[in-house]
């Protein structure tokens, strides 16, 4: 483009403020008297706020958008309305309506908003929701997401913090995009690389979760700018510990090369600073480390299944064709939160 | 050679792939090359490539948001065979990159300092012999293979500390030195670690338990 538009300055999850410094923060609001049908609030640092108002209905609320990873509009569109409708499914809800949250430079060619717009709403359709409204922002640079409103049977709520020792972790998404975002930033990304990425990106949770329903999940949460090991952490609660097999985890296969070059994120630095401490890594490559701390944007779900009902799920989630795995399981509190091994 | 990298205002990967370009062009020889970046993080990341790629390494604080990253890279032509290569380190090497520092390190001597004094007495005392001992310990003809630091010791490696210089030198020669990041924590240092990395208590543990020989000055 010759008009000098930048459209991708690198952004995504990559451009979440760290985790270390939100609690902080987050710790210190006032608070109000407590409301009993809050069911699920940002105390628990939970993917999504859950509000209880019948007996067999309670509303699920959240909120998600970022600068644009990719150099394509309608490609981004599509991604940060696939990341922002993930947190309804990853606390086990059905997305109803959402509403557009848009920033976007006053003297930029508006067909590129368009097509922005165009990519969301194709996928609040896909999701089974009503696009309701919107608001947006004349402002130096494009963001772009959605809030959205779904629902739940209060008894099906997907908390991420209920897991048992000896639940089987899965994982439903490749990780390594926010890695590969990176690398296609400088130029090194290779196009199949890129193309997998953004297949994983703009696939939706809703069949992972539609599958998983089927199944006894104690814990659920989808894996964004965290990154699996701070995503994970926060599933652990600070009561449990778990185990993780590097070598089932999937990864996005070219993202390992990066990581060597070195093509990383801030943000991966960041994960690393907030929860590097509680994690014991033997016998783990630099490569592998780095990419367990990536940022994924609209990564896939983290679900701590019954243990008996692991291999089953696993193998429905494939023949569905997804990339899932086992990647390790939940324990009883050990020396080390997390363990990550051969 | 030196070389100057200013990614003042860059954000990740941008500083990492600037330097990679700098030292590229070194074209193998020996040389420094400086990272001026405007971010702590940015530091980290580049610290962290240097250490997997067995540069020396040292940062500082310039002033409020500008770093300075120095990576000491020893050139292929330098003579001795000894690479000393970190485990796990990228499986792609480029031909300039064996580090060929004289290693003068012993393998897995530790040196674990748990107090910013030496010895029980005067801490004014203390805290003058432990800086001649880390300057002595720089001198020495063997180094130590890691130094760690923790409780009083982890302000020996903050900002403000009189050992900082000597143990830039030590982390020069390709010394590892860990500080604790609860320690820092505790005694609201974390902002303020100007040598080495940030390390916790299992690597603590397991530099320790796998230690031929550990000295607590």
């Amino acid at each position: 483009m010759a008009d000098n538009i930048v459209f991708c300055k690198g952004g995504g999850c990559t451009a979440k403020l760290g985790a270390g410094v939100l609690s902080r923060i987050l710790s210190r609001l006032p608070k109000g008297p407590e409301d009993p049908h809050l069911l699920v609030g940002y105390d628990s640092r939970d993917d999504a706020a859950v509000y209880q108002i019948s007996d067999d209905t309670a509303i699920v609320q959240t909120l998600d958008f970022f600068p644009p990873m990719v150099d394509d509009p309608y490609t981004f569109g599509q991604i940060a309305a696939a990341n922002a409708l993930s947190d309804i499914y990853a606390m086990g809800g059905q997305v109803k309506t959402a509403l557009n949250i848009v920033c976007f430079p006053e003297k930029w060619d508006l067909n590129l908003l368009g097509e922005i717009l165009k990519g969301g709403s194709e996928k609040v359709i896909e999701a089974g929701g009503v696009l309701v409204g919107g608001h947006s922002i004349a402002d130096d640079s494009v963001k772009y997401g959605l809030s959205v409103m779904g629902v739940v049977h209060p008894d099906r709520i997907l908390t991420n913090n209920h897991g048992r020792p000896g639940d089987l972790l899965i994982l439903t998404k490749k990780l390594g995009v926010g890695i590969l975002c990176t690398a296609n930033r400088v130029g090194e990304a290779s196009a199949e690389a890129m193309a997998e990425a953004v297949a994983s990106m703009t696939t939706l949770n809703k069949y992972a979760a539609g599958i998983a329903a089927d199944y006894e999940i104690h814990a659920c949460t989808d894996v964004t700018g965290f990154g699996l090991l701070g995503h994970l952490r926060e599933m652990l609660d600070g009561k449990l510990s778990a185990r993780i097999s590097w070598k089932q985890v999937p990864v996005i296969r070219e993202a390992f090369r990066h990581a060597d070059e070195f093509l990383l994120t801030a943000a991966g630095q960041r994960n690393r600073n907030f929860a590097g401490d509680s994690v014991l890594f033997r016998e783990v490559p630099f490569s592998m480390e780095e990419i367990l701390f990536d940022p994924q944007t609209s990564g896939g779900l983290l679900l701590a299944v019954r243990p008996d009902q692991g291999p089953a799920l696993e193998a429905a989630l494939r023949s569905s064709g997804l990339p899932a795995a086992i990647i390790g399981c939940l324990l009883e509190r050990e020396a080390a939160e997390i363990t990550v091994e051969p | 050679m030196k070389k100057t990298v200013n990614a003042m205002g860059d954000s990740c990967p941008i500083p990492v792939v600037k330097t990679k370009e700098a030292i590229r062009e070194l074209s193998g020889q020996a040389g420094t090359v400086e990272t001026l970046v405007d971010n702590e993080i940015a530091v980290q990341n580049l610290t962290k490539m240097a250490v997997q790629k067995g540069y020396g390494v040292t940062s500082e604080k310039l002033g409020e948001n500008q770093f300075r990253v120095t990576m000491t890279i020893a050139g292929s032509e330098t003579g001795s065979g000894d690479t000393q290569k970190p485990e796990g380190a990228g499986a792609e090497t480029l031909p300039e990159e064996p580090a060929c520092i004289p290693d003068a390190r012993r393998k897995h001597t530790v040196v674990a300092i748990s107090s910013s004094a030496m010895g029980s007495g005067s801490d004014e005392l203390g805290t003058a012999l432990m800086k001649a001992f880390l300057y002595a310990l720089a001198q020495q003809d063997t180094l130590p293979s890691t130094i760690l630091f923790y409780n009083g010791g982890a302000r020996l490696t903050c900002e403000g500390a009189s050992t900082l210089e000597d143990l830039k030198a030590l982390e020069a020669q390709g010394v590892e030195i860990m500080t604790c990041g609860t320690c820092l924590n505790f005694y609201g240092l974390t902002e303020k670690l100007q040598v080495g990395t940030v390390t916790n208590m299992y690597a603590i543990a397991e530099k320790l338990t796998q230690a031929d020989l550990v000295i607590r000055p």
